[in-house]
């Protein structure tokens, strides 16, 4: 566990910062949808926050990060402004893939955020040879690729890992177990529900972590530097978490009880994480309040930005194709 | 090398070699570039191709990969992402649906759905073709389905200058490429003009002129094409072979000039013919040259059943010599 004296105050504001952009954002998406500005599909990440927070604070800024299409909360995490996201999903030409992508297809060359991937696990090989370009080339960067336990049955999710281990590439797996594949509970999609045996059985090193609560995962972050960045070997994190929402809008959540749902709120990390800053005095109730305020202007400029946003003129429709367009 | 009447005799090559030296020739010119896929290293090629190769360039520059193609086709597609010039090779065309979707989702799709942000400047090379009586799960003719994909550059390379400088070509391209390579044409044999260097992969090429009838084709239609327009032009009738080349994005422009002066068009090709390369080129002879057809345009093309063992069956199941002779007699009646 990570040492309450190792961690600043503001490193632990910043932390914080970080978790409740990604809540307030993700309620801020739901309210967008229900009013018609955001369309498609959308997947929001709330209560799986000390997991993004938590291992991007750990990455370099020409680390190289891949994720399924439950990303938000690692875009924001990464530092793509929200209203750079909040206008991809308006469909705006401001958005940070001038609205082709929407909420699924979150890219960012700039800050090496590489998606914002629908088809579930086909990013992970992506990842790998990412990894592989890294290696080839003798740098010290590593590459980060999250998903979920829904993957982890996919076949590509096995070719990857065994690939990754064959080539020993610098990659590390960020399984976010948030115990359903949609509406498929973990234990009607794996017959070896421990995810974690599954890397261990390509050959790479494989840890649990309570995703829940951010000073869990900061400290297998540490662990993962050494193995990942410094040994140059592929692991696996296998987070085990909960999220607050439905898998999409269009989810009735008919397959879970709202009994489970309360006893994992109970474990909010927002609420956990708060509790041992203040608790510690690394925050006091001030900055806590604080925080809250900056974060609510920080989202409501976000809308705003997003909905003056311009829509790609139809001329542009052909363009992006191919490279000479 | 025997002289005989004071004349060098220009050495022949095959199909196969001239691929080998290409590969060679970008893996000399570009440090990015490697070669990854099954047996392409210690076993040197499920055709022979890469022979040698290992040896040469050493096990980061050519990759055996286990059987896992949906994994190592999406780890080219990483690896050009990041910055490197990956080669990558499906063993034959029959493995390519179990990479389809890094192909079409993930190779086809990032620089637009990014916004232009992200390029995958991957190079997927694969031997395809029917003909060598593999029965149906090893004799697919499936251009149709990678010419159908918004993103791919596709390439038929049905000639040995094509197969020596399709390749470079290719990797001069920041998109994702496909290259179709002909089974069944390894083993042939020419001699290669040594002045020609290079090719583009933009256009379609003639590579018989003629004034009668354009027959349109690609691939292993070519020889098939080439063959049949020495027949009609005993009887005659003098063919014209336009070979497509690039089949994704169609070069329209040189369909249509040919078309044009031929005032009637047969195309061939061994795909199944419902919405086969085919079907697309005879609607875009329609749309832009109706009224300058002298006769509706024929297709030759697969037969739609799944493509049997036995030698007989396999040839009647695809376009031989004789069936495009009799189209070209039709459209000339």
């Amino acid at each position: 566990m990570v040492d309450r004296f190792i961690m600043d105050a503001a490193t632990a504001k910043g932390l914080l910062h970080q978790m409740l952009r990604i809540r307030r954002f993700e309620d801020a998406s739901a309210e967008q949808y229900s009013r018609g500005n955001i369309r498609g599909f959308l997947h929001l990440y709330s209560g799986e926050e000390a997991i993004a927070a938590g291992v991007m604070q750990a990455l370099r800024h020409d680390d190289i990060i891949l994720s399924s299409y439950r990303e938000h909360g690692h875009a924001l995490a990464r530092g793509i402004a929200p209203s750079v996201i909040m206008a991809e999903m308006f469909g705006m030409a401001d958005g940070c893939c001038r609205g082709r992508g929407g909420s699924m297809h979150l890219f960012d060359v700039a800050t090496n955020f590489y998606g914002g991937t629908a088809i579930v696990a086909s990013h992970l090989p992506m990842a790998v040879g990412m990894a592989l370009a890294i290696r080839k080339r003798d740098e010290h960067r590593i590459v980060c690729c999250f998903f979920g336990d829904g993957a982890a049955a996919e076949g590509t999710f096995a070719e990857s890992l065994n690939l990754a281990a064959l080539w020993s590439v610098p990659v590390l797996f960020v399984c976010e177990n948030n115990q359903y594949a949609m509406g498929t509970a973990l234990q009607y999609s794996h017959a070896e529900k421990d995810i974690a045996q599954k890397g261990r059985a390509y050959g790479i090193e494989s840890v649990h972590v309570d995703g829940m609560d951010l000073l869990a995962v900061i400290d297998a972050m540490r662990h993962a530097e050494a193995v990942v960045r410094t040994a140059r070997k592929p692991m696996l994190l296998v987070c085990n978490t909960y999220r607050f929402r439905a898998h999409s809008m269009f989810d009735a959540e008919l397959y879970r009880s709202k009994d489970e749902v309360v006893q994992w709120k109970r474990r909010d990390p927002i609420d956990v994480f708060t509790t041992w800053a203040t608790g510690c005095g690394l925050l006091t109730e001030d900055a806590v309040a604080q925080i809250e305020t900056t974060v609510a202007n920080e989202i409501t400029e976000a809308v705003t930005m997003a909905s003056q946003g311009d829509l790609e003129p139809v001329e542009d429709l052909e363009r992006h194709i191919y490279a000479t367009e | 090398m025997q002289q005989s009447n004071g004349m060098q005799q220009e050495p022949t090559i095959s199909y196969r070699k001239a691929l080998r030296q290409a590969l060679r020739e970008v893996l000399y010119a570009d440090d990015r570039a490697f070669l990854m896929g099954e047996d392409v290293g210690r076993y040197g090629g499920a055709f022979a191709v890469s022979k040698g190769l290992l040896d040469e360039f050493g096990p980061e520059r050519i990759m055996d990969t286990p059987l896992s193609e949906s994994g190592f086709v999406g780890a080219g597609i990483g690896a050009a992402m990041a910055g490197m010039r990956p080669i990558v090779e499906i063993m034959t065309i029959n493995f390519s649906l179990l990479a389809m979707d890094q192909i079409v989702n993930n190779a086809a799709t990032l620089r637009h759905m990014s916004g232009g942000q992200v390029g995958v400047p991957i190079v997927i090379r694969m031997g395809c073709g029917i003909g060598r009586q593999l029965a149906a799960q090893h004799s697919h003719s499936w251009e149709p389905l990678f010419a159908h994909i918004a993103g791919l550059t596709v390439l038929s390379v049905g000639t040995l200058e094509d197969a020596r400088w399709m390749l470079p070509a290719a990797m001069r391209s920041d998109d994702p490429v496909v290259i179709l390579e002909y089974t069944s044409l390894l083993n042939s044999e020419g001699i290669l003009d040594g002045n020609v260097g290079s090719v583009d992969i933009r256009t379609a090429c003639v590579r018989r002129h003629g004034s009668d009838v354009t027959l349109i084709t690609y691939g292993t239609g070519v020889p098939k094409c080439l063959a049949a327009a020495e027949r009609l032009a005993e009887s005659g009738i003098d063919a014209e072979v336009l070979d497509l080349r690039v089949l994704r994005p169609l070069d329209e422009q040189s369909i249509l000039a040919s078309v044009l002066r031929t005032h009637r068009a047969v195309v061939v090709e061994d795909a199944w013919r419902t919405l086969g390369v085919g079907a697309e080129v005879s609607a875009r002879i329609m749309e832009h040259a109706f009224r300058d057809l002298a006769s509706p345009v024929l297709r030759v093309a697969g037969v739609e059943v799944p493509i049997p063992y036995p030698k007989h069956l396999e040839d009647a199941a695809v376009p031989q010599v004789e069936g495009i002779i009799e189209a070209v007699r039709k459209v000339m009646s």
